[in-house]
């Protein structure tokens, strides 16, 4: 066994303690006939045998990509001295801090979290993290159904798909409801949230509403009017749930200027490499109003019993350990060393960094967009955007594969996400960052014009 | 955990300093964000600090070192498993090809994290006995979620749908009752046994047309194996319900009881106590769930399929309609998963179940250690943990678990699970791992006892522990009636902290 | 000796009832086993209770019980203090800690409830 320090000395020796003479004999309450069949596993390998097979396996994924794929996750520079100090044994190696007196760096930091994002999405009190943005959703609208006493959910088609669908699952629980608002399908409002649709829905009688959900950017890469939309809601007394995108909010009003009553989004921009899906890090955030519904873990400051500053886990009594089944949430893992990833990316950067980030990213993606229009491919929706949006390709599916062969992954193909919809079966969702080079730009806009047989991007 | 180590620090705002940073990232082109409707905009840029890299590396350096982590120390935490964390699979998680692949990236470009992430799923269904797994949910309570779920899909899609309650043992974990609740179930909780284990008559009675299912642990709680699983199961399934195991003690059994061939319909594994994903101070994990074949047509999507050529894919959106659908965005939590993947090939089937020998031995060498000296509630021999109590501790000397586990940090040692589970009377449930040498299990019991005499003839010492800690006990009644949850600028009111 | 012009429930609730309004509390053995008691959640003026179901929720840093009513009534009063003083509660459990206020249906329910003695007898074997 590679980790274990036991000699057959010590096994001896602690069995002859026991007072049995072999460990078969601790096992002997098993009964027979539930006893497991042999492991059908190969033998395990020795460090070097596994470094070399995993080296194998990474590079048989696709690095050398010029990649234009957002789409809830970003590839975003991650200063090294993040994941510097991420690798200390004394971070992630922890556990819960259970115990205060000897957590207090991850207690601490994870206050410091809780304030910078507070002061990121502009709301009172921020959770120690969810699992990902699509959960922190889910949360946020089970958590408008127990502050209103209603049972029905609006969220917007232009949310992400995975986070509708994650709403879908997790609202099956009670008879909760879930109902989606429709996007504008055209004009200069096309691909954001329907609000005559909105208005619609929130003023049926038969089902009061508990809160309405819309994104900022929205899926499609659009700004939404978010401030009629919280008036909309907040007139029906539903609560208004923004989902966010954190580095953009160095540049967009947050929801806390837009009257929010709770936001959620994903975290993984703040410094947390793509890693195929996680793990990420889920930002839930409300009112003080609102703050004995929040799920999950919190921490607060204090002082021990020497008045020293201290931080400890508080409000503890709302957890699954103490409340059971009268919890809000069965939440108990989170995301802590994540949460930590995003402090240390938001200390190193500072506010002017994250505004320049967000700031690179939509000039990128405005060259990005005149690259590929001068090889005629235009937008989908001609509203605002940040530094996302679909372009409209006819035969998506096909030229997204062939741009591949070319090594360029040109966003994502929107009838994979979307298979239904017949508004975007020739979308392809692209995505510029700071970290994307006028020379990709080129080689997307190249190859684009030669599949669609025309000019080359000057 | 001594005097001499780094001071506490002030806040990062309270660092902050205008000016001080930079240099991360290009500057943007002046009119970048002309483009954007004044609407849109953000009015004031958020207050966030500004501190130069040497202030962050400092800041965040010193704070790692108030922490005690297994890297610098022993957590004999019941039901935690709080094993060694192989560096290896930190360097693996972190090969570019795996850390840099986006989610979304198309299968061809992803053959390598597919592969892993489909051998992962064998692996763990031949460790748990079960038909099929899913690597989807993001911690072992989003595991019981998705578990229970299928449980009710299952119900649903038989007419069953008045199956509205779920059995649990009174010694179960909170997350059980609270999973049930969230799924829309009345949860019944069945108190156990005078010898620890199921009641089954009780349990017997409880089953019936309105049972979804039961959640057990096994082994239970209290570190000791269900004898009477079995006939358990077989009432469950007599009932027309179905059997969820929660896995978080499949540390006690790995190579010696398969849950899926003894019966169980579904199990979630903790990938962040039994496969040595480390907790990163809360987390992150990953819940794994296995399934047997009843269940099978319920997972969460997308699963990951193995086309004939031998190639790896992702189902397509919409391609099960009977799958619950899903608990969040993308695959799974990946990045732990690569490690859990690297900690199975390590061990291999021989390397797993001396995993669980140790683990086992180790409990019981601990437990006969303590029991001159605590009341251990339930003497047979135990699994990978075991409870132990100080209710003669505290009638004879006043002093309680809570004061004992204070007092361990002064030894240098993470204190065990406190007064869990909840029907033992100032509980610590003690469980050691595979991974602890025995000159720390000795150290440990050592101090266990040597606190035990202290409590007898100096109980202030106890009663006031921790003493070498970097602070001391806190007011958490006080942060929880006026909680502060994130800085603002002093207003002279707050607890200010020690010059730096 | 618990207060002898009140009466209690086995869950550790105290009632003193003057003409139909009824004052409702937690005993002090209730308080000293909860610990500090960080929280207190009440209904809403105008809700209806039954007697023995619950009305609110008390916690303490570590704990969490359920409040269950006494006596049938409709809520006329919460005890404001409580929001940001729920130490209250600890400190003075038959006074200032007070938590509800009702307008009580039927006193002959309070011959269901246990006298001081009993109470105490209650207590003693706990």
């Amino acid at each position: 066994m590679p980790y274990g320090p036991h000699t057959p000395a010590d096994r001896e020796r602690m069995l002859e303690v026991i007072g049995v003479s072999s460990v078969d004999e601790l096992f002997a309450d098993i009964p027979a006939a539930l006893r497991a069949s042999r492991l059908d596993l190969p033998a395990g390998l020795s460090e070097l045998e596994l470094a070399a097979h995993l080296q194998a396996l990474a590079a048989r994924n696709r690095t050398d990509l010029a990649s234009f794929l957002g789409a809830g996750a970003y590839r975003h520079f991650q200063p090294p001295a993040v994941d510097q100090i991420l690798l200390r044994g004394e971070w992630y190696t922890a556990y819960t801090p259970y115990q205060p007196e000897v957590s207090q760096g991850t207690l601490q930091s994870i206050y410091e979290y809780q304030s910078l994002l507070a002061e990121l999405v502009g709301l009172d009190v921020v959770s120690a993290s969810h699992y990902d943005g699509a959960a922190a959703t889910a949360e946020a609208a089970l958590m408008a159904c127990r502050a209103t006493g209603r049972r029905r959910i609006l969220v917007s088609r232009a949310v992400h798909r995975h986070y509708r669908e994650t709403l879908a699952t997790y609202l099956s629980g009670g008879d909760h409801q879930l109902v989606e608002i429709p996007a504008v399908l055209s004009g200069e409002a096309a691909g954001t949230t329907d609000l005559a649709e909105l208005e619609r829905l929130l003023a049926d009688p038969s089902g009061p509403v508990a809160g309405v959900i819309a994104g900022q950017p929205n899926f499609y890469g659009l700004l939404e009017p978010m401030a009629e939309i919280s008036r909309l809601a907040h007139a029906a007394d539903a609560l208004f749930v923004a989902v966010i995108e954190p580095v953009s909010l160095a540049v967009l009003a947050p929801p806390g200027a837009y009257g929010a009553d709770i936001a959620a989004g994903e975290g993984q921009s703040l410094g947390i490499p793509a890693q195929y899906g996680g793990p990420y890090l889920g930002i839930l955030a409300t009112t003080d109003a609102q703050v004995r519904q929040i799920p999950g873990r919190l921490v607060g400051m204090t002082a021990d019993l020497d008045g020293q500053r201290a931080f400890v886990m508080t409000m503890r009594a709302r957890e699954q350990d103490i409340r059971r089944e009268r919890a809000a949430s069965n939440i108990c893992t989170n995301q802590a060393l994540l949460a930590l990833a995003a402090s240390v990316y938001l200390a190193c950067l500072g506010p002017h960094g994250l505004r320049d980030v967000a700031a690179l990213g939509a000039a990128r993606a405005a060259e990005l967009e005149a690259a590929l229009r001068g090889v005629g491919a235009g937008r989908l929706h001609p509203g605002a955007y940040l530094n996302e949006f679909v372009l409209r390709v006819p035969d998506a599916r096909s030229v997204h594969q062939r741009l591949l062969d070319r090594g360029v992954l040109a966003g994502l193909v929107m009838a994979e996400v979307e298979p239904d919809d017949p508004n975007l079966v020739d979308g392809l969702l692209v995505c510029a960052t700071e970290v994307t080079t006028p020379d990709e730009i080129r080689r997307f806009a190249d190859a684009l014009g030669a599949e669609l047989g025309g000019a080359r991007w000057a | 955990m001594g005097v001499t180590g780094p001071r506490l620090q002030s806040t990062i705002f309270e660092k902050s300093r205008p000016g001080r940073g930079g240099g991360k990232v290009p500057h943007p082109p002046k009119d970048a964000l002309e483009r954007l409707p004044t609407a849109a905009r953000r009015a004031n840029p958020p207050a966030l600090p500004e501190l130069n890299e040497l202030e962050v590396v400092r800041h965040y350096t010193n704070l790692s070192q108030l922490n005690f982590a297994i890297d610098t120390g022993f957590y004999p935490l019941g039901s935690c498993t709080m094993k060694y964390n192989p560096k290896v699979n930190e360097w693996a998680a972190r090969l570019p090809g795996f850390a840099g692949l986006h989610p979304l990236a198309p299968d061809a470009t992803a053959q390598g994290t597919l592969q892993v992430l489909w051998e992962l799923e064998e692996i763990l269904a031949e460790i748990s006995g079960m038909q099929a797994v899913s690597l989807q949910p993001a911690a072992g309570a989003q595991g019981e979620l998705t578990g229970i779920l299928m449980i009710r899909a299952y119900h649903r899609s038989r007419g069953d749908a008045d199956r509205l309650e779920v059995l649990v043992p009174d010694s179960s974990h909170g997350t059980n009752p609270a999973t049930a609740s969230m799924a829309g179930f009345k949860t019944i909780t069945i108190a156990s046994a005078p010898d620890g284990g199921v009641d089954l008559a009780a349990f017997r009675a409880a089953l019936g047309p309105r049972t979804a299912a039961v959640m057990i642990t096994n082994p239970s709680t209290l570190g000791l194996f269900e004898a009477r699983i079995g006939d358990l199961l077989e009432a469950v399934h007599a009932a027309g319900a179905l059997a969820y195991m929660d896995g978080a003690n499949l540390n006690a059994i790995l190579g010696r009881f398969k849950p899926g061939e003894a019966g169980f319909d579904v199990m979630h594994i903790n990938t962040h106590k039994t496969f040595s994903t480390p907790h990163g101070g809360g987390g992150p994990g990953a819940g794994p769930v296995g399934v047997g074949a009843r269940l099978v047509p319920f997972l969460p999507a997308p699963r990951v399929l193995r086309e004939d050529d031998g190639s790896f894919r992702l189902e397509r959106t919409g391609e099960r309609p009977t799958s619950i659908g899903r608990l969040r965005s993308f695959v799974g939590n990946t990045g732990v998963l690569v490690r859990a993947y690297a900690y199975l090939l390590a061990h291999g089937a021989d390397g797993l179940r001396e995993v669980s020998d140790d683990a086992v031995l180790a409990a019981n060498y601990l437990k006969t250690r303590l029991s001159g000296t605590y009341d251990i509630p339930y003497a047979r021999h135990c699994k990978h943990e075991f409870v132990a109590s100080a209710a003669t501790i505290k009638r004879t000397t006043g002093v309680r678990t809570l004061d004992i586990a204070k007092r361990l940090l002064d030894y240098g040692f993470h204190p065990p699970t406190i007064y869990f589970p909840l029907i033992v009377e100032e509980a610590m449930l003690i469980e050691p791992t595979e991974t602890e040498a025995i000159e720390t299990l000795d150290a440990f019991a050592e101090a266990l006892i040597a606190i035990a005499g202290e409590a007898a003839a100096t109980p202030e010492l106890v009663h006031e522990a921790p003493h070498s800690a970097p602070v001391r006990r806190l007011d958490e009644a006080a942060a929880a009636r006026q909680p502060n949850l994130r800085w603002r600028p002093m207003t002279g009111a707050e607890t200010p902290c020690p010059d730096i | 000796m618990v207060p002898q012009d009140l009466r209690y429930t086995k869950d550790h609730e105290w009632v003193r009832l003057a003409g139909d309004v009824a004052t409702v509390g937690v005993t002090k053995f209730a308080a000293d086993q909860l610990g500090d008691i960080v929280f207190v959640e009440l209904p809403a003026v105008g809700v209806s209770v039954a007697a023995f179901a619950t009305f609110g929720v008390v916690e303490s840093v570590k704990a969490v019980s359920d409040l269950f009513s006494p006596l049938s009534g409709v809520v006329t009063e919460i005890n404001p203090a409580l929001a940001g003083q729920p130490e209250l509660v600890n400190g003075d459990p038959y006074g200032e800690g007070w938590m509800v206020k009702l307008k009580v249906a039927d006193p002959t329910e309070l011959a269901e409830l246990l006298d001081p003695a009993a109470y105490d007898q209650l207590i003693a074997e706990a």
